[in-house]
């Protein structure tokens, strides 16, 4: 703490991205529009790869602090930044055409990108109160401006507007909470905070601290009773951009989730432990039941979405290493899903059809095979339904929480998850077992459908080697927990 | 003794499956429909060494094979095959020969999607039968049902949709209270997924009748029992023919392995305790349903019921814990997934023809179509339990075990000698014989040589097994005296 450690290299990936994101900005100014616009996207997909590729190569032993001990480097913040720079560059990939055909394939969507990615990336190594929240914020600016990016749609202003004002009711919300731990511990610092309040307990202030703290990253998560926002953003905004918010966000927001609850309050485990639960329960039973209403595939993954943040919240709140891995593992096969499920709206839809509504799929299987064959992986993997690594990542967090003796926990989490099954099976339904409503062939794009087969086939052939994965999550979070 | 055999068997049909899939459209029908079956001959012929290298005399588990899969939950990669398990595995790689033959002209719709998801549902079953580690199992027995699940959905009949998912649905519900208690298991065990350290996992009695339910839970829906039965009419009545066969001839016998597999030695004092429920619901099954079957106007349907009642005798012969009566559930099974798919497959040969599966559509059908008429009368008499075909076996050896166990159980089991017989030969009766109906029966064409050719293979098979059940009998006998022994000691702390 005292003698100042600048040590910026720790840094290098964030800076990466950021000057990247300037870059992307500022070059395509002096070119053609056309041009701009092809390396605005190629510049930003290979910065995201390149950046994936250099951390791999790089990766923490330990952890190190830097910039003063607001920067943390360790294989966790490595792993999820792996994870969120190769998510978005799928975005990125799979947005392409569906931003060309409504002219949103402007620059500056990659350069929102970019900055948001670099937001989530200072979240996963933030090491101090106020680093998080910078990226939170710049992560959120980012995603707000995305949302928005379709300006002549009413609707997408509209649920930007939602989202703003709902996200910074959030932020405001959270740095109430933080300005208590500061109040509490004279510390900003995630380290100092948990050595200081450790005693507290029983204390009506810190209670406030970790009710304020928990209700924020349950907006944040998208977890009911703090969830109104999610259907309505998902609905609402241009595809690419709710492929963008659905996927890479959860990463970081798990890595906030980490640092502040796993991290700086740990010694309070009791005391947000009971919060989660109920938030927890609440978001799978009631993301898993709503779901089954909706008509519209994007408001249906969107409950689908809060159902599965609850399922990642009870790897936490059984608040041990196995758990916390458990839910690591969790959130990044939900990235992966995720990712794919809005590729394949992104693939499906056209100039003039947004593909959005259930409807769309009927007789998928007939339209295009293999998009469909896709489709049935991914919701037998949402679903939980082995062989995949859905099935796995549910799995291994039950397995946490039977440990943690909330067999009770996981029994409801369970039953859900079977009436979750109800309306992936639906998906399944119309793709396969009804005729088609139309007989159009679905636009082929060669590079997007390669890429959104890698994406989708890791799933399944990831299998054999998953003991590896989910070997390299406990061993991840066994460093973060030294 | 190391071997990948039971890897082969397992992945070998998968991976066909996957070639299969590759044919592509309608147009390389012919294609998809000879790879299939000469994968599916290459299976069953690669499966008859686990016969013939088994050693009868040992109640060990054979073939077995071990790798590490998930270092994190101390998962592994662990097969193996006993008395149990052989027979099944035979019979499941002997019946996807006869299901892709009998699908060889009636399907003409996404042929290789067809093919494709019963090469891969092949496989799959080979590794329930085969897993000796609970995820392993539950893996397999979970992706069990996304083929069959599409199958039914793809290929079903009119009311497939809501077959499929309730099928899917209500198995869903029971696999899921089966993860937990493996769950729990594994936390009891130190942290292991091993089914045969589960074996020998001493449990209190509360424990014990609680993961006995979970068990139950999960099997008693794949059996089906009374009263979670009702799923199977709906789901066989949809289900294209050769899907009825292969959820009737093995799918059910899941649920009978599971009991042999988990129940009873994993949970030995509550499966004593609980064995009047077993016993009432199996004698319920047997009686009830054999009386609802009577009045079935609809062929599957009744087929289906009566597969529900002769399941009953197979739980009914196993809670009563005696060889016999073991054994005869054993045979039973395998009988059972002889007789039944004959059946079903008869109803599909006539639907095929006339496309209804009312009785009372049909009637004087012997007249146009004499030769099946012959397997037909065959296949209903072995389902009433005539002596000298295989039906007779199971169902008198676990009337003989029943007997041992109380004199009622094998009273009331005996009615459905008479019951069976009344709705089996009913059912031939008024399709088969009597006057020609309609002119649409009397243009019916008999039978042509792909049908004679898998019918005569089945009736072989229920002839053999009913004459001489030995050697099927002998491959059973020291796993099923050992699992009685294990079951007769207490695992009580």
């Amino acid at each position: 703490m005292n003698a100042v450690t600048l040590k910026a290299a720790l840094a290098t990936p964030e800076i990466i991205v950021a000057f990247m994101a300037c870059l992307v900005l500022v070059a395509p100014l002096y070119m053609k529009k056309d041009t701009g616009i092809r390396l605005a996207y190629s510049l930003a997909v290979a910065t995201l790869v390149f950046t994936a590729a250099y951390i791999a190569m790089n990766v923490s032993e330990g952890a190190s602090a830097a910039l003063n001990n607001m920067y943390i480097a360790d294989p966790m913040a490595d792993l999820l930044k792996i994870a969120i720079c190769l998510v978005s560059a799928g975005v990125f990939i799979y947005s392409r055409r569906y931003n060309q055909d409504r002219d949103l394939d402007q620059p500056e969507y990659y350069v929102l990108g970019l900055f948001g990615v670099a937001g989530m990336m200072v979240m996963s190594s933030a090491n101090h109160l106020l680093t998080l929240y910078l990226g939170l914020e710049l992560m959120s600016l980012s995603l707000y401006a995305m949302i928005a990016f379709y300006r002549d749609d009413q609707l997408a202003v509209e649920s930007a507007m939602k989202y703003f004002v709902l996200g910074a009711l959030a932020s405001s919300i959270l740095l109430y909470g933080m300005s208590l731990l500061y109040g509490l511990t004279g510390s900003l610092e995630l380290a100092t905070i948990r050595g200081a309040l450790t005693a507290d307990e029983g204390n009506v202030a810190v209670a406030l601290a970790v009710v304020f703290i928990v209700v924020a990253l349950a907006f944040k998560l998208g977890a009911v009773p703090f969830h109104m926002w999610v259907p309505d953003v998902y609905q609402g905004a241009p595809t690419s951009t709710t492929a963008f918010v659905g996927a890479a966000p959860k990463i970081a927001a798990f890595a906030m989730t980490m640092r502040l609850l796993a991290g700086g309050l740990e010694d309070l485990h009791t005391m947000w432990q009971q919060m989660l639960i109920i938030i927890a329960l609440l978001s799978i039973i009631a993301g898993n039941v709503i779901a089954i209403a909706q008509s519209n595939l994007k408001r249906m993954l969107a409950y689908s979405t809060i159902s599965h943040m609850g399922f990642f919240l009870c790897g936490i709140l059984a608040g041990t290493d196995e758990g916390y891995g458990a839910a690591l593992f969790y959130v990044i096969v939900y990235a992966v899903m995720s990712l794919g499920a809005f590729g394949i709206i992104l693939f499906l839809a056209s100039r003039d059809n947004e593909s959005d509504r259930l409807d769309d799929l009927k007789g998928l299987s007939k339209r295009s095979p293999w998009i469909a064959f896709l489709l049935l992986i991914l919701m037998f993997s949402m679903a939980g339904v082995p062989p995949t690594a859905g099935f796995f990542a549910k799995f291994s967090v039950i397995e946490a929480l039977v440990k943690a003796d909330l067999v009770w926990v996981a029994v409801v989490a369970v039953l859900f998850a079977v009436v979750g099954a109800y309306y992936y099976l639906r998906i399944i339904k119309l793709a396969y077992f009804d005729p088609p409503e139309t007989d159009l062939p679905v636009a082929p794009a060669a590079g997007m459908s390669t890429v959104l087969t890698i994406n989708v086939l890791m799933i399944v052939l990831i299998l054999p080697w998953i003991g590896s994965l989910l070997s390299l999550c406990a061993e991840v979070i066994r460093q973060f927990a030294v | 003794m190391q071997s990948n055999l039971l890897s082969i068997l397992i992945w070998l049909p998968i991976l066909a499956g996957i070639l299969i899939l590759c044919t592509g459209g309608d147009e390389r029908a012919p294609v998809a429909r000879k790879l299939a079956l000469g994968f599916s001959i290459a299976v069953f012929i690669l499966s008859l060494p686990l016969w013939a290298g088994f050693d009868n005399s040992s109640a060990l588990m054979q073939f077995q094979e071990h790798g590490t899969w998930i270092e994190t939950f101390n998962v592994h990669y662990a097969l193996g095959i006993d008395g149990i398990s052989m027979p099944l595995i035979l019979l499941t790689t002997a019946l996807t020969v006869i299901v892709i033959i009998a699908g060889w002209e009636v399907i003409q719709e996404r042929v290789a999607q067809y093919m494709a998801a019963f090469m891969i549902m092949e496989g799959i079953m080979i590794g329930v039968f085969a897993a000796l580690d609970a995820v392993l199992f539950y893996v397999f027995w979970e992706a069990m049902l996304i083929p069959m699940f599409l199958i039914i959905g793809i290929w079903g009949g009119p009311n497939r949709i809501y077959a499929t998912i309730k099928f899917f649905l209500y198995t869903l519900l029971g696999s899921l209270l089966m993860l937990v208690s493996f769950l729990y298991l594994y936390n009891q065990s130190g942290g292991s997924f091993s089914i045969l350290d589960y074996h020998a996992l001493p449990l209190g009695m509360t424990a014990q009748v609680l993961i006995f339910l979970a068990f139950f839970a999960a099997f008693a829906v794949k059996v089906p029992m009374f009263p979670v039965h009702t799923w199977l009419p709906d789901a066989h009545v949809e289900a294209p023919t050769g899907g009825s066969v292969i959820l009737a001839a093995i799918m059910l016998k899941m649920g009978g392995y599971g009991f042999l597999r988990f129940n009873m030695p994993i949970t030995p004092d509550a499966s004593h305790e609980l064995a009047w429920l077993m016993i009432t619901l199996s004698l319920i099954a047997v009686v009830y349903i054999a009386l609802v079957a009577l009045v079935q106007g609809d062929m599957k349907k009744l087929i289906a019921y009566s597969s529900i009642s002769h399941m009953g005798f197979v739980t009914l012969g196993m809670f009563v814990f005696n060889s016999q009566g073991v054994e005869g559930a054993m045979m039973q099974m395998i009988s059972h997934g002889f007789i039944s798919g004959a059946l079903f497959l008869c109803v599909g040969v006539l639907y095929d023809r006339l496309h209804s599966r009312e009785i009372a559509t049909y009637g004087g059908v012997a007249t146009p179509m004499p030769i099946f008429a012959a397997f037909a009368v065959l296949f209903a008499m072995a389902n009433s339990g005539l002596p000298g075909t295989s039906g007779f076996v199971g169902e008198f050896l676990v009337i003989m075990g029943a007997f041992k166990a109380n004199a009622w159980f094998a009273i009331i089991a005996a009615l459905t000698l008479i019951f069976g017989a009344a709705y089996s030969l009913w059912m031939v009766k008024r399709v088969i014989y009597g006057a020609v109906t309609s002119d649409a029966v009397a243009a019916l064409k008999d039978v042509n040589c792909r049908e004679i050719l898998i019918l005569a293979l089945l009736a072989a098979m229920v002839l053999w097994v009913g004459v001489w059940p030995n050697p099927i009998l002998d491959v059973m006998h020291a796993t099923i005296d050992n699992l009685l022994l294990h079951v007769s000691v207490s695992k009580l702390p």
